[in-house]
């Protein structure tokens, strides 16, 4: 009750976002993107969330598309990758971009990791622009690939997040 | 109550700020009610063993694929239990869009050359028109060009047409079934006591063992043609997916693998030992980028 209240005084939501994770690995990079993503940020308590549909992410190689659903990421049982937590560290009067810290759970293929991430934030007069970049490691969220698949996957990927996000109207 | 919570927001700020925490992922899940399209597969190959599946490939993916029959288990030690003998068909299937795949293949049996066009007309789903199944038509011309001097050939003796309409449901996440109602018209057939046209409803499924094999089975009754000579085909296979390769083993009645031939026309029958020992591998090529 109390957060949604705060959430119509100093609430922002996803205008647009892009999330795209990269695997580089001697035999081929593998590279994917998700512009369906959406999030809530709340600008006076500094609480957010984040949610990533697997599905949403687009391959170059259709196949790889699907094995990702299917046997790494298994999206029929985990559909959803979320991050919810706190930013610390930000002030929304500064003009240009600031370095916050992110604190919090982020979850995927049904395993919780509560991480640290380094981003950077810039707040403008109607929207905010967020932008981060880390590594996530397979072995941290039991994701494994099968041992059959030919495809060199790096065990840890690098994720990059961009979002946008606009001042909710009441 | 109002008190309450004021008094218990004071001693336990924490609890509430992971309160609130949920709370903004429970409205974004709640706002998230956007239509995923399923990209999980119906059956791991675009063949099942000798029939096609409903599987396509999406735009762009050009599928290679060698196949091989041996020949009869039955034959004993002298013929290397009919490895000695092998029938094999090289073949393309190119998706031009995602709904339309054509391809066309080579069948050292009778010399026979194929082309087909296969269109996706639904696909399960579990959007607003919840599809329950997916439906794909299938067209296939062949060509035999075996040398006959006994006989007056021309063109239009040597072709053979088959029409077939792929219905299939995956059932779970392991399970997946298939019918395939059947018509196929040859040209010229061995004798008077055939018919040139012939219906068959096919059945196939395929069940999950591992995350990269799968079983599977594909049988042909044929409704209108009692000749016989000729059986049912009957087929037992495992499908053992690699990324881009799918390797497909199986043991079959049926020596020719293009359906103008293994429907009407199979010879072997299975419980006599007239098993064939088969494989199909395809490799799958991505020539244009898919998004």
């Amino acid at each position: 009750m109390l957060s949604l209240g705060n959430l119509n005084a100093q609430g922002y939501k996803t205008i647009e976002g892009k999330v795209t994770f990269f695997s580089s690995a001697p035999v081929e990079d593998i590279k994917a993107e998700n512009y369906d993503v959406s999030g809530l940020f709340n600008a006076q308590t500094g609480s957010f969330a984040f949610l990533v549909p697997i599905n949403g992410f687009r391959f170059a190689k259709s196949l790889m598309q699907e094995h990702f659903n299917e046997k790494f990421l298994e999206s029929h049982k985990f559909p959803e990758a979320t991050f919810e937590g706190e930013l610390i560290g930000f002030n929304t009067s500064k003009a240009g971009t600031q370095i916050v810290q992110a604190k919090g759970n982020f979850t995927i293929h049904g395993l919780t990791v509560n991480t640290y991430i380094s981003g950077n934030i810039e707040f403008q007069e109607d929207q905010i622009l967020m932008e981060a970049i880390f590594p996530v490691k397979l072995v941290d969220h039991a994701i494994q690939i099968p041992k059959v698949l030919f495809y060199n996957i790096a065990e840890e990927v690098e994720v990059t997040v961009k979002f946008v996000l606009k001042k909710i109207e009441k | 109550m109002d008190k309450f919570l004021i008094i218990f927001s004071l001693f336990f700020p924490f609890l509430l700020s992971v309160q609130a925490q949920e709370n903004l992922l429970d409205q974004l899940k709640k706002e998230n009610n956007t239509e995923w399209t399923p990209s999980s597969s119906t059956f791991k190959a675009i063949r099942l063993i000798n029939g096609h599946t409903v599987e396509t490939r999406k735009k762009g993916n050009l599928e290679f694929l060698i196949s091989h029959r041996f020949g009869r288990i039955n034959t004993g030690a002298y013929e290397f239990f009919g490895m000695d003998e092998a029938n094999m068909r090289l073949g393309l299937d190119y998706s031009i869009v995602d709904w339309l795949t054509i391809g066309a293949g080579r069948s050292s049996f009778r010399k026979t050359y194929d082309g087909f066009f296969k269109i996706n007309l639904y696909r399960q789903n579990q959007n607003k028109s919840r599809m329950p199944i997916s439906i794909v038509w299938l067209s296939n011309t062949a060509i035999n060009t075996l040398k006959r001097p006994e006989l007056p050939m021309n063109f239009q003796r040597r072709l053979s047409f088959t029409h077939q309409v792929l219905l299939a449901r995956k059932l779970n996440h392991k399970a997946s079934v298939q019918l395939m109602p059947t018509y196929i018209h040859r040209n010229l057939v061995q004798g008077r006591e055939e018919n040139n046209d012939l219906f068959a409803l096919g059945a196939g499924l395929s069940y999950e063992i591992t995350k990269s094999m799968h079983l599977t089975m594909e049988s042909y009754h044929r409704l209108s043609d009692h000749n016989k000579n000729y059986s049912n085909p009957l087929s037992l296979g495992v499908d053992i997916e690699t990324g881009g390769h799918v390797f497909q083993l199986h043991i079959t009645n049926a020596q020719e693998m293009t359906e103008t031939g293994f429907i009407p026309a199979t010879t072997g029958d299975i419980f006599n030992g007239d098993i064939h020992f088969g494989f199909n591998i395809t490799r799958n090529f991505q020539l244009t980028k898919a998004n």
